[in-house]
């Protein structure tokens, strides 16, 4: 096809500009615009009229000179190859390498924006994952398909437990492992060095392919980067049938870069800035995981989602709560006090936890336990707050047994090693251990069977 | 030629907004844009321009490709065939999509709702005679649509006359003819135009579909669900709402209501939410037994699924689909409960196609128009007398997602300022994992005293009571809490301590209910008085023993409080003889302590 170019140019704003003349261009198109120097700038066409069309420029439309730029209309979205030879590579959000290797050779070309999954094409996701890790496992599930974020602060251990959960992810009693993708938009170069080297030694760099967007990367580019990585990620799922976990950070840098663009535009903000679609548009990326009718690969993903100023009612976080099948939560102040990983288990949630655990899955106390050590913890919470107010020495024998509880809960089952891999059986015990310091009838959530098998305590 | 009348050309693509040149188009009209065919509605007209919202992403379309009226405006098909289906937000088959386009939805696919082919066992109304006058909603027969739902073939609202053919039983697809009517609107003697009636008609979704007289709602919707029924009730014909933030519940008591309410027909609509609560919604109903009727309940339920990842404009097209649909079931006489989980979505889609208009936003990027729009949708709720079948009615239930789990914010007040019953999630219950998080404090139910005639009669007569009881005794238990903070809990006398104790055996013996235990997803009316009055009782009689003088500590100890506790999972609802058994269990053990006591003051 013919590429079109416009000298055209009439007018520039606020990183828009406007070009004349230019009968039929699709909306939506790709643009490339070339200065005098021969430098390009990119854009895209967001409103295509009869007469002219309007170009948003994502570098910004600074000492732009529009007698001297050439204007070229791509005619194509953004395209990914797709080959097994990904894996093991390091790319850009356009898919171009990073690695200094030459560009993936394959017939088979994708865009990247991807379409909407039908729902009746969807299946549930219900296969435990073991993570190894006991707040996860024990209270918060996830399974092959399910979208599960950590919800992080500046300066928290989110890349090592992301790291963690990458190393030993794997079904129960199943020695299969994951294809990782892995998309990070605009962190900093220690960040990406930190997975790059996480990788390579846990040897599982040749399942891995890397897209990576850094800090002083353009920031547009990091619109398309999770795109680009998540239509990798079905190629892995659906046509080479692997087990697929997606990880991405920052996905609070995506949407940032989101809102630097709809602010050019001009859209209309709906809250601290961000458009009103940052809704739709994070649930464009996220909803592209899941397990799909007789196709044997999933799409499991573990987003990364700094909370800025640790706000969980911060747009990003909040958005991603109401797309994603839950959260995990990480707390300053459990990090401060030297537990890792720092989850705290009352705002985290697995929503596919359900159908993912008990009897088949993992063990039949599994449901109850949670829920036992859910109540249990959030009263001894409770009560650690009326602590911190009247002073320990007021409580009850009852609620400094919480109190108690409150801490062993920290230490002993929140708190684990970096390569500590516990098995479900172990985390379950773990919890029992706990629960049993409390008199049997206080087990409320459990079972009279399940306390007659596990409960170790005496009464 | 009409047909080039009726096309015209794209001139502009703004996103969704597209203005296109179409001489003779009419506002509301259905357009088909450009070479991919994408299909979008008209919502403003000046001039030979007008401009079009499509239901589909525009990217690729140019300005010059054609643009073609359809001579209709948004409109679902009503007939048999629609329970048991999945259908996007402008009622298109999913299933027939997965078939056409494979797993991913292709765009400007066009397929009908209803299915073509399929046959219909038709059985014609014997009361009707040829030469009879029909009217809208005159049942001229039926068709049984599922092994639970008997679909009655009505005549169209818009259609009246003389009845001049009725078919005589037999199977019939759709499109068939059924009956003739001819029309008599004319009031003249001469013979009127001839209405061809089929099994199924269309109806513009965005106007409600008339009736013959509003009635108020008469009795609760029963979901099974205690803090509901028992304390907050929705009545049939009722419109209520479902606020709070992410993870709180939501859509765990849509589904509940969807699962386990005594309505006839359920439509589900996942507006902008989960594709995989769809796929719950889709695997599970058709294994699971209604407990009403005991067949599945798939059989009475429908589904309208735009999920989060699918195009905006349709969002704000599915709410009206499913109200629609909702509305002709209701004609047939059925108690409908649609649940819209989540209003906020639909209601972003306004602000989005209002932004991209330049229309002058008011509060956080929302229109001006979206109090009056959201009031529209809700007023489709109701309690009707319909045309030709008694009573129906439509509850409407919708999820709202404020943001930040602000309540103040456009779309939560707006919503509260007109529904009827308010069930406010809260984080705190929920990050407590106390479900359903419905919040006792912020809650209402204008429907209290009307849901009470009902639980009097069918119930007990001490429903209302024993419910004023249980709140206040909730609220004291909020109050004491408060002095707890202050001064510790040794400052607490023992009666008090004991209403701590009471509180607390409400909110885990009656409140506190899990959709995911086997037995206690679903309560009965009998149950939930049960497990009820069986905590008061044991409050009130241990009141008594407090004053008397015995410590809270010896009651505390009861062996049996905490099978009070556990007492909803351990019977079902067809076991409430057993929960009355145990409760008089416990209050013989309590009147044991009593005499001892009475034994031992007389000693000293
Ligand atoms: N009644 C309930 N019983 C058991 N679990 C519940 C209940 N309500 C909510 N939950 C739990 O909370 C999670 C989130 O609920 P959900 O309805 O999806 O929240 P929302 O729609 O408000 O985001 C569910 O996945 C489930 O684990
Ligand atoms: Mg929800």
């Amino acid at each position: 096809m013919s590429i079109k170019e416009y000298r055209t140019a009439s007018e520039a704003r606020g990183g828009l500009i406007v070009v004349r003349d230019t009968p039929g261009v699709a909306f939506g198109d790709r643009v490339r615009i070339t200065d005098e120097r021969g430098e390009t700038r990119d854009g895209q066409v967001i409103r295509a009229a009869d007469d002219e069309v309007l170009i948003l420029v994502f570098e910004g439309t600074d000492d732009l000179d529009l007698s001297g730029i050439w204007v070229r209309f791509l005619d194509q979205p953004v395209e990914i190859a797709l080959s097994p030879e990904l894996l093991g590579r390091e790319f850009n959000g356009l898919g171009e390498p990073r690695d200094g290797r030459p560009p993936v050779l394959s017939n088979l070309r994708r865009a990247v924006g991807g379409s909407a999954i039908n729902p009746a094409a969807r299946t549930y996701p219900r296969e435990f994952i073991q993570t190894g890790v006991s707040t996860i496992d024990g209270l918060n599930s996830l399974v092959r398909g399910q979208k599960l974020p950590i919800f992080s602060g500046s300066g928290l251990p989110h890349n090592r437990l992301a790291a963690q959960i990458v190393r030993q992810a794997k079904l129960k009693d199943e020695d299969s492992s994951f294809s990782i993708v892995f998309a990070a938009m605009g962190v900093s170069y220690a960040d990406a060095k930190f997975f790059r080297d996480e990788f390579a030694s846990s040897g599982v760099l040749r399942n891995v392919v890397m897209f990576v967007n850094l800090a002083d990367d353009p920031p547009v580019e990091r619109l398309t980067l999770p795109r680009t990585a998540l239509t990798a990620a079905e190629y892995l799922a659906y046509e080479l049938d692997r087990h697929v976990l997606v990880v991405m950070t920052d996905m609070t840098y995506y949407a940032e870069a989101l809102r630097e663009v709809a602010t050019a535009k001009g859209d209309v903000p709906a809250r601290k800035g961000y458009p009103g679609y940052l809704y739709s548009d994070l649930a464009e990326i996220y909803e592209r995981c899941g397990r799909i009718h007789n196709r044997h690969g999933s799409i499991t993903m573990v987003p990364v989602v700094s909370m800025p100023s640790d706000d969980i009612t911060h747009p990003i976080p909040d958005l991603t709560g109401y797309i994603t099948e839950g959260q995990i939560v990480l707390s300053r102040e459990l990090h401060n006090q030297g537990i890792y990983p720092p989850v705290h288990i009352s705002p985290s949630l697995s929503r596919l936890m359900k159908d993912g655990i008990g009897k088949d899955d993992t063990r039949e106390d599994h449901p109850h336990v949670a829920a036992q050590l859910y109540a249990l913890y959030a009263r001894a919470l409770e009560t650690r707050n009326l602590a911190s107010i009247i002073g320990a020495d007021e409580l009850s024998e009852r609620d400094r047994r919480y109190l108690k509880f409150a801490d062993d809960f920290d230490q002993a089952f929140v708190g684990q090693g970096e390569s500590e891999d516990r098995s479900i059986e172990a985390t379950l015990n773990l919890a029992w251990e706990l629960m049993s310091k409390f008199p049997r009838d206080m087990l409320t959530r459990m079972s009279e069977t399940e306390l007659a098998k596990y409960y170790q305590g005496s009464a | 030629m009409t047909d080039t009348q009726r096309s015209g050309r794209v001139r502009e693509i703004n996103g969704p907004i597209v203005t296109i040149d179409l001489p003779g188009v009419r506002s509301g009209e259905q357009v088909k844009i450009g070479e991919l065919g994408l299909i979008g509605e008209v919502i403003s007209l000046s001039g030979e321009q007008a401009v079009v919202q499509t239901y589909e992403s525009t990217d690729g379309v140019r300005p010059g490709e054609p643009a073609v009226g359809l001579g209709w405006p948004l409109s679902a098909e009503l007939g048999p065939g629609l329970l048991g289906g999945i259908f996007d937000g402008v009622q298109r088959p999913l299933e027939k999509i997965a078939m056409e386009s494979g797993d991913y939805i292709r765009r400007g696919l066009a397929l009908p709702a209803l299915d073509r082919t399929k046959q219909w066992d038709f059985e014609p109304n014997d009361a009707l005679e040829l030469g009879a006058r029909v009217g809208p909603g005159t049942v001229l027969g039926t068709v049984q649509e599922t092994a639970t739902i008997v679909h009655k073939v009505l005549v169209p609202p818009n259609v009246q006359g003389e009845l001049t053919e009725l078919a005589p039983a037999g199977a019939y697809d759709i499109e068939s003819t059924i009956a003739q009517v001819r029309d008599a609107r004319s009031g003249t003697t001469q013979p009127g135009p001839s209405h061809r009636l089929s099994l199924y008609h269309r109806w513009p979704v965005r106007r409600p579909r008339p009736y013959a007289q509003r009635d108020d709602g008469i009795s609760p919707l029963i979901t099974g669900q205690r803090v509901i029924d028992s304390f907050f009730p929705q009545l049939k014909g009722g419109k209520g709402a479902v606020p709070g933030p992410f993870g709180a519940g939501k859509t765990v008591v849509q589904q509940q209501v969807a699962r386990w309410s005594n309505a006839d027909i359920v439509i589900y609509v996942g507006c902008g939410e989960r594709g995989n609560e769809l796929v719950d919604v889709l695997e599970t109903f058709p294994q699971l037994e209604d407990p009403y009727t005991g067949r599945k309940l798939m059989e009475k339920t429908l589904l309208v699924a735009n999920t989060s990842n699918m195009p905006v404009v349709a969002r704000e097209a599915s709410i009206y689909i499913g109200l629609t649909m909702a509305e002709y079931y209701r004609d047939m006489g059925y108690d409908v409960v649609m649940l819209a989980d989540s209003t906020s979505r639909w209601a972003e889609a306004l602000r989005e196609v209002s932004g991209r208009l330049g229309q002058m936003p008011v509060e956080e990027g929302y229109p001006a128009y979206l109090a009056s729009r959201l009031a529209a949708v809700y007023e489709r709720a109701g309690r009707v007398e319909t045309y030709g079948a008694g009573s129906g009615s439509v509850t409407l239930i919708g999820a709202v997602s404020p943001p930040g789990g602000d309540f103040s914010e456009p779309v939560t007040s707006h919503t509260k300022d007109i529904i009827e019953t308010f069930w406010a999630l809260s984080k705190e219950l929920a990050d407590a994992r106390h479900y359903p998080s419905i919040d006792w404090v912020t809650s209402f139910s204008a429907h209290v005293h009307t849901a009470a005639e009902w639980w009097h009669e069918q119930v007990d007569p001490a429903w209302e009571p024993r419910r004023a009881q249980a709140l206040g005794l909730l609220a004291r238990d909020a109050e004491l809490a408060r002095i707890v903070n202050l001064v510790g809990p040794e400052a607490l006398s023992d009666t008090q301590r004991w209403e701590l104790e009471g509180a607390s055996l409400v909110k885990e013996g009656v409140l506190q209910q899990s959709a995911l235990d086997e037995v206690d997803t679903f309560c009965s009316p009998q149950k939930q008085f049960a497990l009820l009055d069986l905590v008061l009782s044991i409050y009130d009689q241990g009141a008594e023993l407090v004053e008397l003088g015995v410590p809270v500590s010896e009651l505390q100890n009861l062996p049996q409080l905490a099978k009070v506790r556990r007492c909803k999972s351990m019977y079902n609802s067809d076991q409430v003889d057993s929960i009355r058994s145990f409760a008089r269990e416990v209050g013989e053990a309590l009147e044991k302590i009593r005499l001892e006591y009475a034994k031992q003051n007389q000693a000293a």
